[in-house]
């Protein structure tokens, strides 16, 4: 369990001032320029120590990603680009640092920026986050006004600065090509690559995006080393982070936790068990709505991270654990998600603009149960044909929920066919 | 050079491609839907997909450049998985209504359905619907059918350059369209036809008229502007159905502007069919014995010079030499081609060519407009020079009013004064052109058809010399044409002879009853109201302006109808084919000539058109070489005399009707009336 002196969110639950005061008695904007002193090179390289990988889903290591932009720049800038359209079912993570926290991540802008030689950061938060976006911006302007951002940001001689942009809600442009597109005023449709965002990204320039999380993590990172942080969790799967923890749990909640956290700790020590205690529960999303869910005999001694997770063919992603006990219609459930992605699909490319609205009918069918149980083995043949053939990892997304219910929960659903068929017979 | 391995072949591919045209170098096909050569890549079909050796999925052959040592596999089972898987979404949301689609047999979807898809379908759920669209009277909605490849859009946005057509919605319920429903505004929206894989986008007017595989096809030459767009005609019986482009890369690339396209119900309205003669003034149908020799009798009672001749603009070169001939033997020097009164020089074939070419666009950095209008004279050759100025470092400027040309335009004056002042040196962009690399005037008929049309093609040459747009290996002196016949008319001589009167001078010459007798070889584009008391030959193929004021009427051939040759605006020779016979008694030009000659005792020595090509070749072996380009010798050309001061107008008022053909079309007219008339302000006294 996560020692307080080890946590680096001070403030998710607001329980002191969000403003710039608050923030430099926790310790942010805490001679930033000292950090700034070592050089990007060396930033960059104590990243790579800390082994932190990218809190955004898909854990890409961050010092490996920083360390792909241009060192020399061939006369265009750089730019970094915040990821703040969190609108993951299940995520409620990042939300907490752009309003109870909002200078940690602004903080991270600058350290992060200026390690890949950005000339700004540009801030695409969701369009839902109202409030969010109200803090986060009358943060910018704090820091602006006390010359912590802008011309000599921090006296470190370096010139940086930050935007806010708010976007329309689409969970497409949480894709970070997507994003970049919407950025620019286009409509949020992911791009094909290569070209990579390090190579070619917002307005043609090289481009990395990273998530709220990710950056708003750097600044303590290299204020308490990188083998602090590399010390926390487990090898690979390393520091800390937030897990927003819903559903059928007595005190659901987001709570800053070490990497490799049992998932059953988790859930008892910090949410106050599952609802009917530890065996009414049934499955567990571990990761927001785009990871395989998982039964209760694996979620029993599971450890919180991307590699366990990945190898009971789920996955961390953005460690929103969502806990469905014994009353849940798990397929209803799953066909809520299958909604979802319908919906958000962006419809460029075909599979996942057909697929998706192809496999929410089915299951809308299962959840009644009325199909034929050959129907099982078809729907997980259009997810296949879905996964992996799509421009942006939202097709994967789409097809792996269904597949993780049909994995796990199989004879459920061919026990809903066979109720309806004999319903159907009695009538 | 990169090395890499398709389906175990090795091969080696120019740097830059992509996968998938490596793929089809090494013979191997990909099947594809939303890749276009000439459009950007979208890479949203998904069905190019192949594998790619350590990448953890199939990878959009479309939009993979190429690297040394990739080894891809196109016909592996994942390859064949994600084709199916491809096709099967594909088709879940078409209609199966292929037996009343007009894209039927040959439908993109359709044959790689056949290739590639299942033969079952696993689809129970309801089909979506789409409302369709209204991109005007050209193109057809059936938006259900749409696939979403966004072929239309990035060719509205891309080489139109009309920013009408997106999408809208997102997920399945995305839809192409325009964004306010208005027509697609584009003299080239009849290559989205071309372009729509499937059957969203199919043609209008041809809307169930008939199957592909009921038509014959004939390859000829677009003459409904000068740049010689090479087309296929489709016909059925003595039909002519549509017509589409065929690919020339020096000259149309693949894109066949809307008037060439639709002006097909035009070759069927308003024909002439059978020889008229004026009778009490009106005209009655006559037989080709009669109307000879009432034109016999009016010969042999006047004299060689007091005949003119004056030809059309969609003329073949056959007819040309034939009706030159004929006048010649008859004596009379009163010939011209120019029947919209163009002071052109056919004294120095430089003078009146497009003579960079027009695949020189593509090298051009700088061009100045004369007096022309290329989006509404040679939409074509506008398109080539917007995808010049989109690669960038083009410069445009023009000297007379030009609306959008879908790139800008620096205006820099009305007329020949500023043409002047460039000439001498005393404006910026003399120096721009000085400068460029590959400089470029293009000028229009606006400049040269009026009277001191001589004059300003005298300075637009000093400008050429003294802005060195003639350099080596270079001739940015272009003239755009507007007529099919022009340069092959030109090329043939067929101007007037030593002491002949030009167009001007046989008009003035028939009003003051110098002239007795105007042979009309299909010119309509002459003011008939000055033909005074002339006795009036018109022949031709439309019951237009000529055949309204003739005293005889030959019934003729559209260029649909006969076999012959057409020189373009950059002097290239090309050759037109016969694809239905004429209507009625009609006939092919060059034999009504060959027949009348024979009447008036001037028999022309060729009985077919075999002899008749032999003899043109001896005379103007350019003829012979059909689809070459021979560069013209610079020299001194144009009138003496001042310009005047008046602004150049444009050659073109209407683009959608410009000749016989055209006026004749409904289609056409349905055009002007939703994009001309609005623009031009508003409806005409005849709408309620």
């Amino acid at each position: 369990m996560l020692q307080d002196k080890d946590r680096i969110f001070k403030n998710i639950y607001c329980q002191d001032d969000w403003r710039l005061a608050g923030a430099r008695r926790r310790g942010i904007w805490d001679n930033t320029k000292a950090l700034l002193e070592v050089g990007p090179d060396k930033i960059i390289d104590e990243i790579k120590a800390s082994e932190l990988r990218g809190r955004g889903g898909a854990g890409f290591p961050t010092g490996m990603k920083w360390s792909f932009m241009p060192k020399q720049s061939d006369g265009r800038p750089s730019y970094l680009v915040v990821n703040a359209d969190e609108s993951e079912p299940g995520t409620c993570k990042d939300r907490e640092i752009l309003r109870f926290d909002p200078h940690m991540l602004i903080e991270g802008c600058l350290v992060g920026g200026f390690a890949m030689r950005c000339v700004a950061a540009y801030i695409y938060i969701r369009g839902e986050f109202y409030q969010e976006a109200m803090h986060l911006q009358a943060a910018i302007d704090e820091a602006y006004d006390a010359g912590l951002i802008g011309k000599n940001a921090s006296g470190s001689g370096y010139d940086f600065d930050v935007y806010l942009h708010r976007g329309a809600g689409a969970y497409i442009c949480g894709e970070e090509s997507a994003l970049i597109e919407s950025l620019e005023g286009k409509k949020g449709q992911p791009r094909l690559k290569p070209p990579f965002p390090a190579a070619v990204g917002l307005y043609g320039c090289p481009t990395t995006v990273n998530n709220v999380e990710t950056i708003a993590v750097t600044p303590t990172i290299l204020r308490r080393g990188a083998s602090w942080f590399a010390g926390l969790g487990r090898p690979k799967n390393v520091g800390t982070k937030l897990f927003c923890v819903s559903g059928h749990v007595n005190k659901p909640c987001n709570v800053e936790e070490e990497m490799g956290i049992p998932l059953r700790e988790l859930i008892d020590k910090h949410c106050g068990g599952v609802r009917g205690g530890w065996d009414n529960l049934l499955a567990v999303i571990p990761g927001g709505s785009s990871v395989p869910m998982l039964p209760k005999h694996i979620c029993d001694d599971i450890l919180m991270d991307f590699d366990s997770l990945r190898a009971v063919q789920s996955g961390l992603g953005t460690a929103a654990v969502i806990v469905m006990d014994k009353s849940t219609d798990l397929i209803e459930a799953i066909t809520r998600f299958a909604h979802f992605y319908m919906h958000e699909s962006c419809g460029q490319c075909t599979p996942c603009r057909e697929g998706t609205g192809w496999m929410f009918r089915i299951m809308t069918r299962f959840v009644k149960g009325n199909a034929d149980p050959s129907e099982i083995d078809m729907l997980l043949d259009i997810s296949k044909q879905i996964e992996g053939h799509t421009i942006c990892a939202l097709g994967d997304a789409a097809a792996w929920p269904i597949q993780g219910l049909m994995r796990h929960f199989r004879p459920v659903v061919e026990e809903r066919m066979r109720a309806f068929r004999g319903r159907q017979a009695a009538e | 050079m990169p090395k890499m391995t398709i389906d175990g072949i090795e091969i080696e591919v120019p740097a830059g491609i992509t996968v998938l045209q490596a793929c089809e170098l090494a013979g191997k096909e990909i099947p594809r839907f939303c890749y276009h050569e000439r459009l950007s890549v979208a890479g949203n079909c998904r069905m190019c997909l192949v594998e790619q050796e350590k990448a953890p999925k199939p990878i959009a052959s479309c939009a993979m450049p190429v690297a040394e040592g990739m080894v891809i596999k196109t016909d592996s089972p994942i390859v064949q998985k994600a084709r199916k898987g491809v096709m099967e979404f594909l088709l879940i949301n078409h209609p199966l209504d292929c037996p009343i689609c007009d894209q039927g047999g040959e439908c993109d979807l359709q044959d790689q359905a056949m290739a590639f898809g299942k033969s079952f379908s696993r689809y129970q759920e309801e089909k979506r619907a789409v409302t369709d669209k209204d991109f005007g009277p050209l193109v057809k909605t059936e938006m259900t059918r749409c696939i979403q490849c966004t072929r239309c859009i990035r060719f509205a946005t891309e080489v139109a350059g009309v920013e009408v057509l997106g999408a809208v919605s997102r997920g399945e319920h995305m839809e192409v369209t325009t964004y306010v429903e208005k027509g697609i505004a584009s003299e080239l929206s009849g290559n989205l036809i071309d372009l729509c894989p499937v059957g969203a986008l199919t043609s209008k007017p041809y809307a169930f008229t008939a199957r592909p595989w009921e038509l014959t096809k004939t390859e000829s030459i677009d003459v409904s502007d000068a740049v010689g767009v090479n087309v296929r005609i489709d016909s059925r019986g003595r039909e002519v159905l549509r017509i589409l482009p065929r690919i020339n890369e020096d000259v149309n690339e693949e894109w066949l502007a809307d008037k060439g396209r639709f002006w097909v119900d035009g070759l069927r309205r308003q024909r002439l069919d059978r020889p008229f003669i004026r009778e009490n003034g009106k005209l009655r149908a006559a037989s080709w014995a009669e109307a000879f020799d009432a034109i016999a009798a009016r010969m042999k009672a006047s004299e060689g010079r007091r005949m003119a001749a004056i030809a059309g603009d969609q003329v073949d070169a056959e007819s040309l030499f034939a009706l030159k001939e004929l006048m010649t033997a008859l004596g009379s020097p009163n010939i011209d081609c120019r029947q919209d009164g163009a002071q052109l020089d056919a004294g120095s074939r430089a003078s009146y060519l497009f003579n960079s070419t027009i695949a020189g666009i593509d090298r051009a950095d700088a061009i100045l407009l004369v007096g022309s209008n290329p989006r509404w004279e040679a939409p074509v050759i506008n398109a080539r020079i917007r995808k010049r100025y989109l690669k960038g470092g083009l410069k445009v400027a023009s000297v007379g009013a030009v609306g959008d040309l879908t790139y800008p335009v620096e205006i820099l004056g009305a007329g020949p004064e500023t043409l002047a002042d460039l000439a001498k040196g005393n404006h910026s962009f003399a120096e721009a052109l000085k400068n460029a690399k590959a400089p470029m005037i293009i000028l229009g008929q606006g400049a040269l058809a009026r009277p001191d049309g001589a004059a300003i093609l005298t300075l637009a040459r000093k400008l050429a010399e003294a802005a060195n747009v003639v350099r080596d290996g270079w001739n940015g002196f272009n003239v755009l044409h507007t007529a099919a016949a022009r340069v092959a008319g030109l090329e043939l001589g067929f101007v007037p002879q030593a002491g002949g009167r030009d167009v001007n001078g046989i008009l003035e010459g028939a009003q003051k009853g110098e002239i007795d007798i105007v042979y009309l070889l299909a010119a309509d584009e002459i003011d008939t109201n000055r033909l005074g008391s002339a006795f009036v030959i018109y022949q031709g193929h439309h019951g237009d302006r000529g055949a309204h004021r003739a005293d005889v009427v030959l019934p003729g051939a559209a260029y649909t109808e006969k076999d012959g040759t057409y020189m373009n605006t950059e002097g290239r020779a090309q050759l037109g084919r016969l694809a239905i016979f004429p209507p009625g008694d009609a006939k092919a030009d060059w034999s009504i000539l060959r027949a009348l000659s024979e009447v008036l005792g001037k028999k022309l020595g060729y009985d077919n058109l075999d002899q008749l090509r032999r003899k043109l070749y001896q005379a103007f072996p350019r003829f012979q070489r059909i689809g070459a380009i021979e560069p013209a010798a610079w020299g001194s050309f144009g009138g003496s005399g001042e310009a005047t001061r008046d602004a150049f107008k444009p050659a073109v008022s209407n683009y959608y009707m410009t000749d016989p053909i055209s006026r004749a079309s409904a289609t056409m007219a349905q055009c002007t009336e939703r994009f001309v008339l609005p623009a031009a302000g508003g409806k005409t006294g005849t709408h309620g």
